[in-house]
């Protein structure tokens, strides 16, 4: 149910009324509906289930969220807990 | 085939002498390269032909026969191709059919010798596209050094026969003293790929109706009868090579293990796929290990020769990206274990059929 | 790839789980309800590198396993009429029926098409005026907004041969179905991130008010599953039960309105039979009675098929976490991912399937 895959927008155009717009998943195109996104523009990064663009993908949380996966790191090590990294 | 004092089945009586599944009708997952697909030979092929069959020729499910014919070897294998569409990024179902079976005989350590193309074209293809399907085959096969020397052609109503189905069948021989296959796998033996996977199942599903996508991905269809020649003859004790074409490497990967009852277990991290094949199989919801191949092999190699043999594979334009993806070991016979990207551990099973996208 | 591979790094992964280790002292059970992350959690080993005190229960979150019996009895139904075209995820082609499944009727001669998005079916109706294309809109809330643009579409392109079969199940009566079952076994819950992409998160409020139960947004990535696990075991281990979001990247509290209203206008609630767990009212979605002609139920007359489940599936408690899929007298017997008789044998991602496949290993990697 939940398949949902970040990509980048490259092109938009509209189709019968229809907001559609080329994505771009690491080299590989695919053309979506951007209808349920009506802010994303060229650039944007959005999140698509079955060629439909679900959400606009915020740049600045993704960041804040890997930013506190790396402090959970350091926090351990301030502690002088070790860990297997494998 | 009749002469009169041959003995036929009686085929209103035959009765499968295992139950196969619940499936009285052949089904697309039949040819899927998966478990449908085992079964379908082990169930219903294989106790019909048994009796017929060299000894322990049959047994050796997908890989090329070989046959003593007094003193030389003979590699024997044969192959159809059916892919739709006929025509993808990359090549055709003339070179697959060329290349593929090139590629089977070559796995027994033979050089492919010559050819025989059998074609069933449907009333009403085209014959431009027919004549660039064979002109393909011909570059193929002098690419690959082997010589086209029979063939057929039938016509099927239209219809039936989807354009084209070819097959073809090859022969080579297997250098003296040369003993190759699932009996020589042991534990302790390094499991390397030719190169990146995934290639040709993606690059085919490109194409392929309503899933259809843009990319620059490529098939990898290519002749490994010069990449086999280098490697055996590099001095490195190889012990059994297949090329994993339907179902991919995890299906190649479950099936060797199956017959050489060893276990196996391969580091993902270690896998080399294309960036934008891996994006692809992201959007689909695929595993590239699951996913064809048309120009890569797999070796098992003993552990003491993997940096030779890596190194002359490396040397081979075929092989230039050859790495180690695994070992054999003792451990959990027939199964193969990969190592996650994060450390964790999972089941590559063999799959039921060909994977579909999923949504899930 | 950007977005993907940051959210896969080992070193990280291995950071929380360490950070998992350190905050665990006592056993919990966790439930995922999504299909996604059970695969995530499958395919990662992610269950298998968690300490041993913290159990994960893969609840009903694969719309493929819950689709009810009659349901894909119907479409099959559907699927073997010479004049339609029937289109589908790949998900579901497997998916036998009472006595035949997708593949066959293909076989037989089915025109059974695999899609990648609903508006494929839309072009195909499009394309091929002398046929009745039907789609097969299943899925959380997640795929509703793009099946109930197909129907919009449909309407708006005044196409008459056009159809949509809706199953489409909700996540919040499932867990507060779950929660009701007297035996429940459940502590927190990883709730589905794209499912909250598009209704919001206020759903959920309610549900940790008044089950006092930890309930985590979560993504699908490894990093995203493990930080979803991290904050539910630190709201249990402080007696918290609260509503957090691990998936800020893709999911604002309000969800996406746009979606909301095109669903809200397309679909109604109604009560759902979830297979191998029963009806759960008001669980599902239904097209509206505006939409009604696009209805594949009503337009094909299908509605009086109905199928009885195997009265030895036990899929009900495994779903709940009361038994193991092991622990069923039919697992590996009667009922194999080839043969199955319940939602969670059905798909890669039901847990009886996932055992099945995993086989209980414990093997350790050495490469």
């Amino acid at each position: 149910m939940c398949l949902g895959v970040p990509g980048k927008v490259v092109e938009i155009w509209e189709a019968d009324g229809t907001r559609m717009a080329t994505v771009d998943f690491g080299g590989v195109r695919k053309e979506v509906c951007l209808a349920y996104v009506p802010d994303v523009v060229i650039g944007d990064y959005t999140i698509v289930h079955v060629g439909f663009a679900l959400t606009k993908l915020d740049e600045k949380s993704a960041l804040e969220t890997l930013e506190l996966f790396r402090s959970v790191g350091l926090l351990d090590e301030e502690l002088g807990v070790s860990f297997d990294p494998r | 085939m009749s002469d009169g004092t041959t003995e036929y089945p009686d085929l209103e009586n035959w009765s499968c002498p295992l139950p196969l599944r619940d499936h009285p009708q052949i089904v697309m997952g039949h040819g899927g390269g998966g478990r449908l697909s085992a079964e379908l030979v082990q169930h219903l092929f294989l106790p019909a032909f048994d009796g017929t069959a060299l000894a322990g020729t049959l047994q050796q499910l997908g890989d090329a026969a070989v046959i003593d014919l007094g003193g030389q070897r003979l590699a024997f294998s044969t192959d159809s191709y059916v892919v739709r569409p006929r025509f993808f990024p990359g090549g055709n179902v003339g070179d697959l059919a060329v290349n593929g079976t090139v590629n089977d005989v070559s796995m027994t350590g033979a050089q492919p010798i010559a050819l025989s193309v059998g074609m069933i074209l449907e009333e009403g293809m085209r014959l431009d596209e027919l004549g660039r399907i064979s002109e393909s085959m011909g570059r193929a096969a002098r690419l690959a050094g082997v010589s086209i020397v029979t063939g057929d052609t039938k016509v099927v109503d239209s219809g039936h026969g989807d354009g084209v189905f070819i097959n073809t069948a090859g022969i080579g021989l297997v250098p003296a003293g040369l003993d190759l296959g699932p009996h020589r796998v042991r534990p302790g033996d390094s499991i390397i790929v030719s190169g990146a996977i995934g290639m040709h199942g993606i690059a085919v599903m490109s194409v392929r109706e309503g899933l259809e996508f843009g990319s620059d991905i490529v098939t990898d269809s290519a002749p490994l009868n010069g990449l086999v020649q280098s490697l055996l003859g590099s001095g490195v004790d190889v012990h059994m090579m297949r090329d994993p074409t339907r179902g991919g490497v995890a299906a190649s990967l479950n099936e060797i293990a199956a017959t050489s009852r060893t276990g196996m277990q391969i580091v993902e991290r270690s896998v080399p796929v294309p960036d934008d094949v891996r994006a692809a199989c992201g959007f689909l919801g695929l595993d590239p290990l699951y996913v064809a191949n048309e120009g890569k092999l797999i070796a098992f190699v003993a552990a003491a020769d993997t940096e030779l043999a890596l190194a002359t594979m490396r040397d081979h334009e075929y092989g230039r990206e050859a790495t180690l993806i695994g070992t054999v070991v003792e451990e959990h016979p027939g199964v193969v274990v990969a190592k996650t990207g994060i450390g964790g551990t999972r089941v590559v099973d063999l799959p039921l059929a060909e994977q579909l996208p999923r949504i899930c | 790839m950007k977005y993907l591979d940051e959210f896969s790094d080992p070193d990280l992964a291995a950071s929380l789980l360490e950070e998992i280790r350190q905050t665990v002292t006592q056993p919990w059970a966790i439930m995922e309800v999504c299909g996604g992350q059970t695969h995530t959690i499958i395919r990662n080993g992610i269950d298998q590198l968690l300490p041993e005190q913290v159990t994960l229960i893969h609840g009903p979150g694969c719309p493929v396993c819950v689709t009810p019996l009659e349901t894909i009895d119907r479409a099959l139904a559907i699927a073997a009429r010479p004049d339609v075209i029937f289109c589908s995820f790949g998900d579901m082609i497997r998916v036998p029926g009472s006595s035949t499944d997708l593949f066959r009727i293909k076989s037989d001669g089915g025109d059974i098409r695999i899609v990648y998005s609903p508006l494929d079916a839309v072009r195909l109706a499009q394309a091929n005026p002398d046929k009745q294309v039907v789609f097969f809109g299943i899925g959380f809330e997640t795929t509703a907004p793009a099946n109930a643009m197909t129907v919009t579409m449909a309407k708006q392109l005044g196409l008459t041969n056009f159809s949509l079969l809706v199953s489409h199940v909700l996540v919040p009566p499932a867990i507060r179905a779950i929660m009701d079952a007297p035996t429940r076994r459940v502590q927190g819950f990883l709730a589905a991130g794209h499912v909250c992409t598009v209704m919001g998160m206020s759903q959920y409020t309610t549900l940790v008010d008044e089950y006092h139960v930890p309930i985590v947004v979560t993504g699908f990535e490894p990093l995203d599953v493990l930080e979803g696990i991290r904050r539910v075991l630190v709201q249990l281990e402080a007696g918290r039960a609260e509503l957090e979001n691990a998936y800020a990247r893709a999911v604002h509290p309000d969800g996406n309105p746009t979606a909301q209203a095109v669903v809200n206008e397309v679909f109604t609630t109604c009560d759902r039979a979830w297979r191998g767990i029963g009806v759960i009212p008001q669980s599902g979605w239904r097209l509206s009675d505006e939409y009604a002609e696009f209805d594949a139920e009503l337009r094909f007359d299908v509605q009086a098929i109905t199928a009885e489940e195997s009265p030895l599936c036990r899929s009900g408690e495994v779903l709940q976490g009361l038994i193991k899929p092991n622990q069923c007298s039919a697992f590996g017997k009667e009922c194999t991912p080839r043969k199955p008789l319940g939602a969670p044998m059905v798909s890669s991602e039901g847990a009886c399937a996932a055992y099945y496949q995993f086989r209980r290993l414990d093997a350790e990697v050495s490469a």
